[in-house]
């Protein structure tokens, strides 16, 4: 349970600077996520969080106390890593007691620790077997209930998921969320380049790109609302249709955008109609993804439920449903703007 | 670890079937190929040792069973005589029971004692300071790369070379180690290092140890590159005590790199010769099983008995080999993850 505080973090390797001046707060007991694309600096951010790296200059606050030149081991945390960090020649029983073990727990304790958190992640009967032993899934569990048996006040995530296949990375989400529920006065840091990771199971989202935070906010906040054409193209499955040119001149924009699943079929032409041809097609069953090309400089993407008759080359009429259309400007940011026939 | 050793998330899973042996003839045919093609692959491989391993290997220990001498070695007048090489038993016309060969031979004992200090000895210290030096290379600091191509020097140097070199610097009039030592008050008169049967091993240790532990020190490096960093990261937010890190994570990890380079070189050590032959060529206390049965070999151009004294040294090298394999559960195929 603790609150932590960024106040302008910088981190330099070198002459190079890669996180540059971040400022955030995350509340007790939160899941934050920390999202963006490679090099973004999403990890680093989380490694000065641990301790595991210095910060360059800055201010890093836990419950008011500043932790920057605290031991990663007094800070209170548990870090889950992305290949697991298991101790390959020990039992699972021991990976999870040995750092209580060297530092003075009793016998008891550890025991019943280690237990505890076994029978949280349903890994009891594993706790005899060596890592190589197990499957990627169940050393993944294994790694957070080594995290648990540290009773932290701070759980730091890096990428868990990323070396898990679809299912079992869709499966081990789901536990993550529980397990956020069972210890909701934890405060839980996690890193991943997946939006679909970070929009399931944040309380808040924190999109990162080259080192500076480009928006902070809930998943709908994020959704709805994004700061900026980066943002708007980040979140969100598929990607936002973005149209620049006369489109985006029709709505008083530089960037006009337009999620997939915002846009309708209409029968016919008119004004605010884009009408082209269907170049590709893709079904995934319960969703139709349509490619449609309107003369603009990539196809528009159109996510329609059911089933959907429409072979190559089909003449559709598109209407961007007015509400759901979201305008920048040249600096990439929302312009308040209405168009001209509603003002 | 590889994936194929993980234990499936659904243990019951169906198996996948066996693989089908008399599935047509096509595949059988296919797998006769595939036989025909490996053997192929592998015959200069084993033509080649065949001709320069397993022949002389061969010949050496039938020469042992024989009184071949530098006479009668080529002209095929050698005569067997059994295991009277290795021990021969004869009856004095006083009838004095007399036993001679390689294995009541006080010199070959002698030799023997010389080879297994010589290997526990220097092994063990250069296993000790090649640690030493790993970690150090293994840590990150500015010309890190010179530093690791600088310490193979002594290795890149040859035997020959370094043992003339060193046996300069430990000569007992002009040697710079004798200088040194007197310098600073450590000994009141030069000592003979090479010559004196009291420190001619000591003085082939040092430079045996001074030249292969930087070979030691590449092998364990090479073994702690593979110890992934995020286990220090972990054992770092466990806090735990980097010397108590060293012990239960390091070390077990990097232990078979360790066994391995541990058997090279008491391979080594356990053949010595050029630097026994150079450095200290006359001293009993030094000599070791190479040394006596090069002497035996060529300066008394006794066949038999020299060829006895190597086939014996294969038998102790082998017998080692087998035990430490055993003790130490060397893992040679690889075949655990």
């Amino acid at each position: 349970m603790a609150k932590i505080e960024l106040k302008n973090v910088r981190k330099s390797y070198g002459a190079v600077e890669v996180i540059k001046g971040i400022d955030l707060e995350i509340r007790k007991g939160e899941f934050m996520v920390f999202v963006g694309p490679s090099g973004c600096g999403k990890s680093t951010l989380l490694r000065l969080i641990s301790g595991l790296e210095g910060i360059t200059s800055g201010d890093l606050v836990f419950d008011g106390e500043r932790v920057n030149n605290v031991l990663p081991s007094n800070r209170g945390i548990a870090m889950v890593f992305q290949s697991y960090a298991l101790y390959p020649h020990m039992k699972v029983y021991d990976n999870m007691a040995f750092g209580m073990k060297l530092a003075g727990a009793s016998k008891d304790e550890r025991d019943k620790r280690v237990r505890e958190a076994a029978r949280l992640l349903q890994i009891e009967h594993l706790l005899d077997r060596l890592p190589r032993q197990l499957s990627g899934g169940q050393r993944q569990r294994v790694a957070i209930g080594r995290a648990i048996t540290r009773d932290p006040r701070v759980f730091l995530f890096d990428e868990p998921l990323s070396n898990l296949d679809a299912a079992l990375r869709v499966a081990t989400r789901l536990e993550i969320a529980k397990l956020h529920h069972d210890m909701s006065d934890v405060t839980m840091v996690y890193v991943t380049h997946d939006q679909v990771e970070a929009m399931t199971l944040a309380d808040r989202i924190c999109v990162l790109r080259d080192g500076r935070v480009e928006q902070v906010g809930t998943p709908s906040e994020l959704y709805e609302a994004p700061a900026n054409v980066f943002v708007a193209g980040f979140i969100g499955s598929p990607k936002m249709n973005f149209l620049k040119g006369r489109f985006a001149e029709a709505e008083t924009c530089a960037t006009l955008g337009i999620r997939s699943e915002h846009i309708d079929l209409v029968d016919g032409p008119g004004p605010d109609v884009w009408t082209g041809k269907v170049v590709h097609g893709e079904d995934l069953g319960s969703d139709n993804y349509v490619f449609v090309d309107i003369g603009a400089e990539e196809p528009v993407l159109v996510r329609q439920p059911g089933k959907l008759n429409t072979p190559l080359g089909t003449e559709l009429h598109l209407r961007p449903q007015p509400q759901n259309i979201h305008r920048f400007g040249e600096d990439d940011r929302p312009v308040e703007v209405r168009r001209p026939e509603m003002a | 670890m590889s994936h194929a050793d993980m234990v499936p998330e659904a243990a019951n899973a169906p198996k996948s079937p066996p693989p089908e042996v008399n599935a047509g003839s096509g595949e059988a045919e296919l797998q006769r190929q595939r036989i025909r093609a490996a053997y192929l692959f592998l015959l200069p491989m084993l033509v080649m040792l065949a001709l320069v391993a397993a022949w002389p290997l061969f010949r050496s220990i039938a020469f042992s069973f024989t009184d071949a001498s530098a006479n009668t070695i080529f002209n095929g007048e050698s005569e067997w005589v059994g295991f009277d090489n290795y021990v021969e038993r004869s009856v004095r016309s006083n009838g004095e029971v007399r036993w001679r060969g390689v294995l009541v031979d006080g010199d070959w004992w002698n030799a023997v004692w010389n080879t297994v200090r010589f290997s526990l000895v220097s092994v063990g210290l250069e296993l000790v300071l090649g640690m030493l030096v790993a970690l150090v290379l293994n840590a990150e600091f500015k010309g890190r790369g010179l530093v690791r191509a600088a310490i193979l020097i002594p290795w890149a140097i040859p035997t020959v070379v370094s043992a003339r070199m060193w046996g300069w610097m430990l000569n007992d009039q002009f040697g710079v180690i004798n200088y040194m030592m007197m310098g600073v008050g450590l000994i009141d008169r030069p000592i003979a290092w090479t010559a004196s049967s009291d420190t001619a091993m000591i003085a082939v240790l040092i430079v045996d140890v001074w030249k292969t532990t930087p070979f030691m020190a590449l092998l364990i490096l090479a073994g702690l590159q593979m110890v992934p960093r995020d286990m220090y990261e972990a054992a770092k937010i466990d806090g735990i005590h980097p010397v108590k890190v060293f012990f239960k994570v390091t070390l077990p990890l990097i232990r078979p790199a360790i066994l391995v380079a541990v058997i090279f070189r008491a391979l080594d050590a356990l053949r010595i010769f050029d630097l026994i032959y150079l450095l200290t060529p006359q001293s009993d206390s030094t000599v070791t099983m190479s040394v006596l049965s090069y002497r035996e070999l060529q300066q008394f151009g006794d066949y038999g008995e020299g060829s006895t004294m190597s086939t014996l040294l294969f038998l102790i090298i082998t017998g080692f080999v087998l035990l430490y394999l055993k003790i130490g559960r060397v893992d040679l195929a690889g075949d655990k993850g």
